[in-house]
């Protein structure tokens, strides 16, 4: 107990660590997952050769592949090496950002995708024929009701993505999970500092659900029950 | 082509270990999802409440925690109890073993849920009409609602699978030779890192890919009384 008490600051920083690559990641995916969507939807095969590769190759093999593949994959072509994104590109840190991106990213966009393909016909109709261009109907009409659809399936995405972050202490970084293997590998404490990284996942997870469920009642509040007169007070 | 320095049948090996750890994680798997399934569904409150902290705590940290949990905890368990017996030598598991039960363990919360889900989608009057022909409950169970079960959970666990065998890919920190780990061993040995996980990745892509054609032809199986019928 004394240890995990002198340990907890340590594991708080790699809680803080956690949540920064989720959140970094989260916010580059969904930069990715809305134009590999909406291209994924497109009527023209072209359009969506591009976007159904990414998504498959993304989602059919492992986040730690990926993670290596461009971790370690990259030093291997000397172009890379000597090219000027290369500062951002041997850092661990950027590199689990990147990679966690683009998987949450494929993932998202399968998920826009079928909130985009449960929008209503006629809400499309109604507003092509109130004389939307393709652009502002994308603007106001699809993307918000293609979120709000899929919202409750982006949120699984979100933990998912919390939970694939602990990959990143396979790359040196002190996340929770890296956090507790270095202190883990100083005193052999596995049970208890495992058992204590694994309480803060589920204190984030937790977190995070409710964020996402008032989020979720945010957007839906029209379809939400009128306020019931109390039938009897007091 | 790629040269693969004599590492292909390494490689290969490496991805038939992980086809094995897949299948036995969600054999594993399969019996406790549909164990806390009924669990929770037995009206109990004490056997609802293990299910549920399961499901829940399971579903809510990473798999590779769970892998390290396993792995890692597993050992200071039982060689623990090893002492207790007077034998004082390190025991662990094996990381087939560890990596088995810690992947069963994530597949089967899951597959937990969509049991569940399964047995509800079942229509209670069927259930009241075998009872009624005089089925026991278990004959019940056996004859009426897991062969529907399956049906109607098929898709969910197909998922799942798929899920599992990209997650097998954690158990490689453990230290078991599985494909990814195998692959790294060929990176430390030829410097060529982009060209081995590039392989590496293809493979497990041709993994899903036969995976997702396999359930295809399972769920038609298992759909067959559902075909649209030919009107001649």
């Amino acid at each position: 107990m004394e240890d995990i008490i002198e340990r907890l600051p340590e594991m708080l920083i790699g809680a803080v660590t956690t949540v920064e690559l989720t959140l970094l990641a989260l916010a580059f995916g969904i930069c990715l997952a809305v134009p590999a969507a909406l291209a994924r939807t497109s009527r023209r095969w072209w359009m969506r050769v591009v976007p159904y590769a990414y998504i498959f190759v993304f989602r059919g093999s492992p986040l730690l592949v990926q993670m290596f593949l461009l971790y370690y994959g990259l030093s291997q072509f000397e172009w890379i090496r000597s090219s000027t994104l290369w500062p951002i590109l041997k850092q661990p840190y950027w590199c689990a950002v990147i990679a966690f991106a683009l998987n949450t990213g494929a993932y998202t966009a399968e998920i826009l995708r079928g909130g985009i393909q449960s929008i209503p016909k006629g809400e499309i109709e109604a507003a092509r024929a109130c004389g939307m261009s393709p652009g502002l109907m994308m603007r106001r009409i699809v993307l918000p009701r293609a979120f709000r659809i899929a919202w409750p399936a982006y949120g699984n995405e979100v933990i998912f993505m919390l939970k694939g972050s602990a990959l990143a202490s396979t790359i040196t970084l002190l996340d929770i999970t890296g956090m507790a293997r270095s202190i883990i590998a100083e005193n052999y404490l596995s049970l208890e500092f495992f058992g204590l990284a694994g309480v803060l996942y589920l204190l984030i997870s937790w977190v995070f659900m409710r964020i996402l469920k008032i989020v979720e009642v945010h957007l839906s509040a029209h379809l939400a029950p009128a306020p019931q007169v109390p039938a009897t007070s007091e | 082509m790629i040269d693969l320095h004599g590492f292909g049948s390494q490689l290969a090996i490496g991805a038939a270990m992980t086809v094995e750890i897949a299948l036995g994680a969600c054999a594993l798997g399969l019996v406790l999802g549909l164990g806390t399934a009924a669990m929770r569904l037995s009206g109990v409150r004490m056997l609802v409440g293990i299910a549920k902290t399961y499901t829940t705590v399971i579903r809510g940290i990473p798999e590779l925690l769970v892998v390290l949990l396993v792995y890692f905890g597993s050992a200071r368990i039982l060689t623990g109890i090893a002492e207790s017996f007077g034998y004082d030598d390190y025991v662990e598991l094996s990381p087939f073993v560890a990596g088995v039960i810690a992947l069963g363990l994530t597949f089967g919360a899951y597959a937990s849920e969509v049991f569940r889900g399964a047995f509800l989608a079942v229509p209670n009057g069927q259930l009241e009409a075998a009872r009624a022909l005089g089925m026991s409950p278990r004959q019940a169970f056996r004859r009426i609602l897991l062969p529907q079960v399956w049906r109607i959970a098929l898709p969910g666990l197909g998922n799942l699978f798929l899920v599992l065998l990209k997650d097998t890919s954690l158990v490689s920190v453990a230290g078991m030779e599985e494909l990814m780990r195998k692959t790294s061993i060929a990176v430390s040995f030829t410097k060529e890192p982009f060209t081995f996980y590039l392989v590496a990745m293809a493979m497990y892509l041709g993994m899903t890919v036969i995976c997702t054609l396999a359930l295809h032809v399972m769920e038609r199986r298992a759909n067959l009384g559902y075909r649209p019928l030919s009107t001649v």
